[in-house]
C-alpha cells in the first residue's frame, strides 16, 4: 500500500471535536481516507465511531476541527451537503418507506424526475447501476417484500445513485445473517475496484480483519490508533486498543463465600424482536452472595439474556431455574413472587412509568400483598407510607411522593427504581447497565447498593459494558458474544491482571477462551 | 458560535416556549381550563355576531333555557343522564389507551337487550317493578359488555385496531335494531315496539307528583342514580383497586406493566367489557326512563360519540364526567331552541378545540423574549 499523500487522500479529517450534554463524544479525532481502500473504525459502543461518522454526513455539526474533502475544506450543514461532496452514509436503521418499490425509494427527495415519474426508465438504471456493482435487487419489488440484505443493497444504491464516491457503512453486519454478510463483503470489494472508498464502522475484529486494508480505532472519543495497517497489527493488539488497560477503580469488596446455586441458566436459545437468533446455546449460573458479570459489546444478546430470565422474553431451547423451580417461558409473575428482581436497561420506557406518581412507580412489585393492598382494594396511606420510607432510605431527592416519575433526573429515577426491587429483598436480582448516565456520585450510589445486596445473601447478575465495573464489582465475569458464552473469568479480590483483562478483550471481540489459552501457550512455549 | 460574528442579526422581541418542569398547580389548572372556555365563548360570539345575531342575548337565552327554571334544569339532567354513563363507558377505555369509538353500539345494544326483556318477552307484562328494573338494568349490562368484548377480544387476541372494528360494530347495532323495531316487535307496521308496561319503566320525578306536587312535570328519571353510582364505584375503582392501578399502568406504560407482571390481554379484554357494560347501561335507561318503548330516533341520537368528548373534557376522571356531562345536557338542550342543528353543535366544537389547546399552556410555558434569534 502506497503512502498517504494528499494526491491520494480522498477523506481527511484533523482535530475533530463533538460535544454533547455531558459527554466530550469526540476529542480532537484525526481520521483520514485514501482513495479506493476500505477503512474500517473499531470502538465499543459509544466510543464515538458513529459521531465521527455523523459528522463528516453532515448530520452533526463538529464544535471544533476542519473537514477536508480532495484537499478542499468543506463545511456540511446538512446530509445533502455531505452527499453533493461525494459522502453518503448507510445507517445501522434503514431510512426507506415499505410500501413504496425500490426505485422509487431511490428517487424519493431527488429533483428528477420532475413530474410525470416515468419509472420504467429508472427501474432500468438503477437495474444497471446494481449489475455494475454486483447489488442484486429487483427494481420494482416493494420495501416491505425485500430481506433485510436485499434492504441494504437499497441503501447503498440510494447512495451510488446520488454519486457517491465515499460509502460509509454503520455497522452493516449487524442486521445480516452470515451468508448475507459474504455477500456484502463481496460487494464492498467490488465497489472499491471500481475506484469507490468505504468506511466500515464496526466492533467485530474478524470482519475488520477479512475486509478492510487499513484501521483506526476510537476509545472514548479519542483515536487509539489512526490508518494502522491491517496486515501488520494482530488481533490481540487491536483489541487492547480497543478496550483499553485503564486501571481499576477501588472498590471495598468484603469477602463472601458463595451459597447455594440460584440461577442456573442451561443452553439457552432464544430469538430477538425481528425474529433473527440471538441466543446460541447459552450456560452458566449464578450462586447465593456473589455478583456475577456478563461483560460484552451492546447487541450481542444482553437484552436478550435478561429478558429470557425474568419472563419477558420466550426460549426456543433450553431451561432456566430459580432455586429449582422453572422460570423460562413463565409469565413474569412467577418469578417476581419467588423472589426475583429486575433492573432493566430502559429505564423509562421499560422500568417506570413516566406520569405516574413516585407511589405508583415503588408498589410497581408488591402491589398485589399486604400492606398495600387487601382483597383487591388499595392501601393509599400505606403506599405512601412505603414510599417516603424509601425516599427517606434511598435519597430519593424530590418534594414529594406524588411527583410523577418523568419529572426526575436519571440519577434519581434509578434510585427509584433499586429502591423497589431491592425493597422486595430479593433472593436473585439481575441488573442491566445500572450505571450508564449517570453521574459520579449516583455510579458509587448504585455500587454500594449492589454489593450491599451480596453481602446480605443475594445472588446478582450484573450485565454490563463497564468493563472496570464488572472487574470492580464481580466475582466471576462471564464474556458474551453474539448469544454465546466465550469464556468465563474468575476476579481475586484485589486488582485483575493484564492476561485477564486482554483476555476480556479479546473474547468480547468472538475468541474463545480455549483458542486464548492455546495460543498463549504456544506464545509462551 | 463563529457565525454570530461573520453575520450580524437584528435582535428583536420573540415568543419563546419553554417546557415546564413542574406539574402545574391546581389553580393555575383550574385558570387555564376557565380561559379556554371563556375563548371559547368569545370565538363563538363572534360567529353568533357575524350571522347577525347578538352574542350576549343569545349566551343568556341558553343559561336560561337550560337552568331558568326547575323544568327546564330537570330538561337539562335527563339529557345529561345517557351522557354522563357513555363518557364514563370511553373514560375507562381511554385510561387504558383503548379508543372505544363503539359506546354508540354498545348503548344501542343495551337499549335492544333491556327491550328484549319486555318484548321478547322475558317477563309477563305484570311483574312488579322490583323485579323488572334489575332484570332489564341486567341484559343492558350483559348486552352492552358482549358488545365491548368483540372489539376487546379481537384487540388482545389478534391485535385487531379497536378504533375499526368497534366503529363498524355501530352500525351493526343499528342495523340489528332496525331489523327488531321494523319487523318482529313493530306495533302495527310502525317503526316502533309496542309501550313498555308500567312496571318495566324506570320511575319519573313526576310519578311521585300526586303526593308532592312539587314534583309535577318533572322528567328527571331513576337512570340518574345508575349514572352517579357508576360514576363513584369507577371512581373507586381507577384510583382505589389493584385492578384499577393495573389499568392505569397499562395506559400509562404497557411494558412497564408487561415488566410488573400484569397481563394486558386479558385486562384488554376486560376494561373492554366494562366499557361496554356503562354505555348498555346508558342504553338500558335511556329506554326506559325516556323512551319507554323500542325505537331508533332517540336512541341512536349520537349519546356515545359525545360521551367520547366528554371523557376527554373531564381528563378521564370519573366525578368531573357527571359536571361536564350536565354542561353538555345544557348545551343541547339549549341548543334546540335555538336552531335544530348549527350553532349549538359549534360552540360544542369550539369549547373542545379550545380546551385541548389550552392543554399546551400546561405542559409550556410561554415567554416573551428580547435577544438574537439562534
Amino acid at each position: 500500500m502506497t503512502e498517504s499523500t494528499p494526491s491520494n487522500l480522498i477523506v481527511e479529517m484533523k482535530g475533530i471535536v463533538k460535544r454533547f450534554p455531558g459527554v466530550l463524544a469526540n476529542d480532537h479525532v484525526d481520521f483520514e481516507l485514501r482513495a479506493g481502500e476500505i477503512h474500517a473504525l473499531l470502538g465499543e459502543n459509544g466510543a464515538g465511531k458513529s459521531t465521527l461518522m455523523n459528522v463528516l454526513a453532515g448530520l452533526y455539526k463538529q464544535d471544533a476541527g476542519i473537514i477536508k474533502v480532495k484537499g478542499n475544506p468543506v463545511v456540511f450543514s446538512s446530509p445533502r451537503d455531505a452527499i453533493n461532496a461525494g459522502i453518503g452514509m448507510v445507517h445501522q436503521h434503514f431510512m426507506l418507506v415499505p410500501s413504496q418499490t425500490v426505485t422509487e425509494n431511490i428517487l424519493l427527495g431527488l429533483d428528477e424526475p420532475r413530474f410525470f415519474m416515468r419509472l420504467s426508465e429508472y427501474d432500468k438504471k438503477i437495474a444497471d447501476l446494481g449489475d455494475q456493482f454486483g447489488l442484486k435487487v429487483d427494481p420494482r419489488a416493494k420495501i416491505w417484500q425485500l430481506s433485510v440484505g436485499e434492504q441494504q443493497r437499497v441503501e447503498l444504491l440510494k447512495m451510488l445513485y446520488r454519486g457517491a464516491n465515499v460509502l460509509i457503512m454503520d455497522e452493516p453486519t449487524a442486521v445480516l445473517a452470515p451468508t448475507e454478510i459474504d455477500g456484502l463483503f463481496e460487494t464492498l470489494r467490488s465497489m472499491v475496484a471500481q475506484g469507490k472508498s468505504v468506511i466500515f464502522i464496526s466492533h467485530k475484529l474478524q470482519e475488520v480483519t477479512a475486509i478492510a486494508d487499513r484501521v483506526s480505532v476510537l476509545r472514548r472519543g479519542v483515536a487509539t490508533a489512526s490508518g494502522v495497517e491491517s496486515k501488520g497489527v494482530t488481533r490481540q493488539e487491536l483489541a487492547r486498543l480497543m478496550v483499553g488497560r485503564d486501571v481499576v477503580f477501588f472498590v471495598d469488596k468484603k469477602p463472601v463465600k458463595p451459597g447455594k446455586l440460584v440461577l442456573d441458566v442451561k443452553d439457552v436459545y432464544a430469538e430477538n424482536d425481528k425474529g433473527l437468533p440471538s441466543l446460541r446455546g447459552l450456560s452458566f449460573n449464578v450462586r447465593e452472595g456473589e455478583i456475577v458479570g456478563v461483560a460484552g459489546v451492546a447487541g450481542n444478546g444482553q437484552n436478550e439474556l435478561s429478558q429470557v430470565i425474568t419472563g419477558l422474553r420466550k426460549c426456543n431451547q433450553g431451561t432456566v431455574t430459580l432455586n429449582g423451580d422453572m422460570v423460562s417461558n413463565r409469565d413474569t409473575l412467577f418469578g417476581i413472587q419467588h423472589g426475583m428482581s429486575y433492573v432493566p436497561e430502559d429505564r423509562t420506557h421499560v422500568g417506570s412509568a413516566p406520569n405516574l406518581s413516585i407511589t405508583d412507580n415503588v408498589i410497581m412489585k408488591n402491589y398485589r400483598k399486604p400492606p398495600i393492598s387487601k382483597r383487591g382494594i388499595l392501601d393509599m396511606p400505606a403506599a405512601a407510607k412505603f414510599a417516603d420510607e424509601l425516599k427517606q432510605a434511598y435519597d430519593i431527592i424530590v418534594p414529594s411522593v406524588n411527583t410523577p416519575v418523568r419529572l426526575l433526573s436519571g440519577g434519581n429515577l434509578q434510585r427509584v427504581i433499586l429502591a423497589r426491587e431491592i425493597s422486595g429483598r430479593p433472593n436473585f436480582m439481575v441488573a442491566v447497565q445500572p450505571t450508564r448516565g449517570l453521574d459520579v456520585g449516583a455510579i458509587e450510589g448504585v455500587h454500594r447498593l449492589l454489593l450491599t445486596q451480596r453481602e446480605a445473601g443475594a445472588a446478582v447478575l450484573l450485565v454490563s459494558e463497564e468493563l472496570e465495573e464488572l472487574l470492580g464489582l464481580s466475582d466471576r465475569v462471564y464474556v458474551i458474544y453474539e448469544g454465546k458464552i466465550m469464556g468465563e473469568v474468575k476476579v481475586d479480590s484485589g486488582e485483575p491482571s493484564q492476561s485477564q483483562i486482554d483476555a476480556i478483550g479479546l473474547m468480547m471481540t468472538g475468541t474463545p477462551l480455549e483458542q486464548i489459552q492455546q495460543e498463549g501457550v504456544a506464545a509462551h512455549g | 458560535m463563529a457565525e454570530s460574528t461573520l453575520t450580524k442579526k437584528r435582535a428583536a422581541w420573540r415568543v419563546k416556549l419553554e417546557p415546564r418542569l413542574e406539574e402545574p398547580s391546581a389553580k393555575h389548572s383550574l385558570l387555564v381550563t376557565l380561559g379556554a372556555v371563556v375563548v371559547a365563548l368569545i370565538l363563538g360570539g363572534v360567529v353568533i355576531a357575524l350571522v347577525g345575531g347578538n352574542p350576549i342575548l343569545t349566551y343568556i337565552y341558553i343559561a336560561r333555557a337550560s337552568f331558568g327554571s326547575l323544568g327546564v334544569l330537570s330538561d337539562t339532567i335527563v339529557k345529561a343522564t345517557p351522557i354522563i354513563l357513555t363518557a364514563l363507558a370511553c373514560s375507562i377505555a381511554f385510561r387504558m389507551k383503548l379508543w372505544n369509538i363503539g359506546a354508540e353500539g354498545q348503548f344501542i345494544m343495551g337499549a335492544w337487550g333491556a327491550s328484549a326483556v319486555v318484548l321478547a318477552p322475558m317477563l309477563p307484562a305484570e311483574t312488579s317493578r322490583w323485579l323488572f328494573i334489575p332484570a332489564m338494568a341486567l341484559a343492558g349490562l350483559g348486552m352492552g359488555a358482549a358488545w365491548g368484548f368483540i372489539p376487546g377480544y379481537l384487540k388482545a387476541k389478534f391485535n385487531v385496531n379497536e378504533i375499526i372494528s368497534s366503529l363498524m360494530l355501530n352500525y351493526i347495532a343499528i342495523s340489528w335494531v332496525n331489523f327488531w323495531i321494523f319487523g318482529v316487535w313493530s306495533e302495527g307496521g310502525f317503526q316502533m315496539s309496542p309501550k313498555f308496561p308500567v312496571g318495566a319503566s324506570l320511575p319519573r320525578l313526576s310519578d311521585y307528583a300526586e303526593g308532592i306536587p312539587f314534583l309535577r312535570g318533572l322528567t328527571t328519571h331513576g337512570g340518574l342514580l345508575f349514572g352517579i353510582a357508576a360514576a363513584i364505584i369507577l371512581w373507586f375503582i381507577v384510583y382505589r383497586s389493584r385492578w384499577g392501578y393495573e389499568i392505569r399502568l397499562i395506559g400509562d406504560n404497557p411494558q412497564a406493566a408487561k415488566y410488573a407482571g400484569v397481563s394486558i390481554i386479558r385486562n384488554t379484554i376486560l376494561v373492554m367489557a366494562l366499557s361496554g357494560a356503562l354505555a348498555g347501561l346508558g342504553g338500558m335507561s335511556e329506554v326506559t326512563g325516556v323512551v319507554r318503548r323500542l325505537q331508533t330516533s332517540p336512541i341512536n341520537a349520537g349519546y356515545g360519540f359525545t360521551g367520547i368528548i366528554v371523557a376527554w373534557l373531564a381528563k378521564l376522571n370519573p366525578l368531573v364526567i357527571i359536571i361536564v356531562s350536565i354542561l353538555f345536557g345544557a348545551l343541547i338542550l339549549a341548543g334546540r331552541e335555538i336552531q335544530p342543528s348549527g350553532i349549538p353543535k359549534m360552540i360544542q366544537g369550539i369549547i373542545l378545540v379550545c380546551l385541548i389547546a389550552s392543554d399546551f399552556l400546561l405542559r409550556y410555558r410561554v415567554r416573551i423574549v428580547k435577544g438574537v434569534e439562534e
